[in-house]
């Protein structure tokens, strides 16, 4: 019974939008090369190959190799695991801290509300990418430091979005009858608002995560963060660059394909998640 | 006449900007007894709401006293008493069925979760009993339990309301314009099954409305509110017979009648006053009442007896 509804939503979701379809393949493609990569891929991502260096996609190599003759459709493959792990990471951790503080700055108002506001505002007052390099600089490179300072820039975005979310139902006729059916102030909070805001919160989070996984990708690319030679899309960019010039263009074509369809496929989802999500679209 | 609810000097203000005060309400003096049914009448904005979030505990008053079978529930905080046996005993059925129901619950987690809250009844059969039985009563059919509540009428909206304040057998139900957001067709169903509702369990009402003739189907005692004060009240056969304050004459003469078609009926003239930082001595009425005099302008009337449970706040009543 519940699944057969879940499964009415889903092909409801996904009937009303084909992009949402397509983004769910890509979703589930990428889900499977960090999962599995290592064991799919055709090549160590590792192994460099003195013979091998620079080779143009073909049939051995179907992207090419790079300086150092290393695969790079081994290394793209492998490296999801690493990209979207730090991007999700980051983004479930905004996620719920976000959703606490906004939450309660929105419930509560006065103290709380001004304070929490204040370091959202001071967050908010830096350039973001600087800010999170100079997290990662002083942190020191680490992929736990690169999923703190992608949070930590996320954050707001996640805080305010809650607080003005729970601000609008503070005072709605739902939230009184709960309070007058014996609910306390967390129970209010925890039981009858947030199941309402977490539908726009998982559309917000979907939209972010592009932004993250380019967030995470970008402090590697600028050599804060993961170091060579992990297989990373920011890095194999990076270290591709160079060979812009002299036309090697597979070396950084591939791996920033990869990060724009990973982006792409969360930014489409975002919109499908909005579908599924919708209490007034449940069947 | 030992009174289940009682309010004492009443004052609910807000801030109104440019440091105006709104007096939503002001200074009311209320008593319902058990088992009585009190019909609360008074144009939109008069503070009706208010007075029902007040009474309800729901909002904490300016100034004055609420009791509940004796004790006083304003010397307790509102989270305190959200945790108390009393919080049970005095349930509210808002204007908007549709916006007091939780979008993203089913109507049985509505109606059950305060009756784990407040009755503490967490057995999942013992609970089901219950909601079932709310639901019974309000003529909700059971298949419509499993529900959102986008997937459901305005009426079958307003008997969850319903069935969720009466779940956990409160001894006052305050009905806050029960039927106001409903068809004219539902209206009539809802006000039916209040009035049998009150007769099997025996609740005491307090009824709210702007339809005098409504309340007057109901209620044995109707308290007439204006502006933030109560202007008269009295049994509902003497207020409707003999009413004092003009203001309840209006409302009267406003009611259409066919037996009365063609006569001349009294309209109220003139704007109403600010609720934001009004004259304390002058009365409410002053300016749309057709018995407007100087002694109006320099002087509060306060409630006068005029005859058995009968008061009325005017100087010429
Ligand atoms: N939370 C509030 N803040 C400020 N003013 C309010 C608030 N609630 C009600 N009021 C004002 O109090 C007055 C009475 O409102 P209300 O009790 O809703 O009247 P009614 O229910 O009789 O229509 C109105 O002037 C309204 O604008
Ligand atoms: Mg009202």
């Amino acid at each position: 019974m519940r699944a057969m509804v879940l499964g009415r939503n889903l092909s409801h979701a996904f009937g009303a939008n084909r992009l949402t379809l397509v983004a769910a393949a890509i979703l589930l493609l990428l889900l499977l090369c960090a999962a599995f990569g290592q064991f799919l891929v055709p090549y160590d991502p590792l192994m460099t190959d003195g013979t091998a260096k620079l080779m143009a996609p073909g049939a051995a190599h179907m992207f090419g190799t790079d300086a150092l003759g290393r695969d790079i459709f081994s290394r793209i493959v492998v490296a999801a695991r690493l990209d979207l792990g730090m991007a999700i990471s980051a983004v479930a951790l905004s996620f719920v801290l976000g959703l606490t503080l906004g939450a309660i700055a929105g419930y509560f108002g006065g103290l709380a509300d001004r304070v929490i506001g204040r370091v959202m505002d001071t967050i908010m007052a830096f350039p973001l990418f600087v800010l999170a390099m100079g997290i990662v600089a002083a942190l020191g490179n680490s992929v736990l430091n690169i999923i703190i300072a992608t949070m930590i820039i996320n954050l707001p975005f996640y805080c305010r979005f809650a607080r003005a979310e729970v601000n609008v139902r503070r005072e709605t006729g739902y939230v009184e009858a709960a309070r007058m059916g014996g609910n306390r102030a967390p129970a209010v909070l925890v039981n009858h608002i947030v199941p309402n805001i977490l539908p726009p919160m998982m559309v917000q989070a979907s939209l972010n995560m592009g932004w993250a996984i380019l967030n995470a990708a970008g402090l590697s690319f600028i050599g804060l963060g993961v170091r060579p030679p992990t297989p990373e899309w920011g890095i194999m960019v990076s270290e591709g660059a160079s060979f812009i010039i002299s036309g090697e263009w597979w070396t950084f074509v591939f791996p920033g394909a990869a990060l724009v369809l990973a982006v792409f496929c969360f930014n489409l989802l975002g919109d499908g998640l909005r579908d599924l999500l919708d209490p007034r679209r449940r069947i | 006449m030992s009174a289940l609810l009682e309010a004492r000097g009443l004052h609910k203000h807000y801030p109104a900007g440019r440091g105006g005060v709104l007096h939503a309400v002001d200074g009311v003096d209320l008593e319902v007894a058990a088992g009585e049914c009190v019909g609360l009448v008074g144009e939109s904005g008069c503070g009706k709401s208010t007075l029902v979030r007040l009474l309800a505990r729901l909002i904490d008053p300016t100034s004055g006293r609420i009791l509940l079978a004796g004790a006083d529930t304003t010397a307790v905080s509102q989270a305190r008493f959200v945790t108390m046996p009393q919080r049970a005993q005095i349930q509210v059925v808002f204007q908007d069925p549709s916006e007091s129901l939780n979008p993203s619950f089913r109507v049985f987690r509505s109606i059950a979760d305060p009756l784990r809250r407040l009755l503490g009844i967490h057995d999942p059969t013992r609970l089901a009993a219950r909601v079932h039985r709310a639901a019974d009563l309000v003529g909700l059919p059971r298949e419509l339990i499993a529900r959102y509540p986008h997937q459901l009428s305005g009426g079958q909206r307003a008997r969850v309301g319903i069935a969720r304040a009466i779940a956990v057998e409160p001894a006052l139900l305050i009905l806050d314009e029960p039927t106001s957001a409903l068809d004219v067709s539902v209206q009539a169903v809802i006000l039916r099954l209040l009035a049998d509702l009150r007769t099997r369990l025996g609740m005491s009402y307090l009824f709210v409305s702007h339809d005098l003739n409504v309340v007057r189907l109901l209620c044995s005692r109707i308290v007439v509110m204006y502006l933030g004060r109560v202007v008269e009240m009295a049994p509902t056969e003497a207020l409707f017979t003999a009413p004092r304050h003009p203001y309840t004459q209006a409302l009267l003469a406003a009611i259409p009648d066919p037996a009365r078609r063609g006569e001349r009926r009294l309209r109220l003239e003139g704007a109403p006053r600010s609720p934001i930082d009004p004259d304390p001595d002058v009365c409410r009425f002053h300016g749309r009442c057709p018995a407007s005099s100087e002694r109006c302008a320099t002087a509060m009337p306060q409630l006068r007896p005029f005859g058995e449970n009968h008061l009325a706040a005017c100087h010429f009543a």
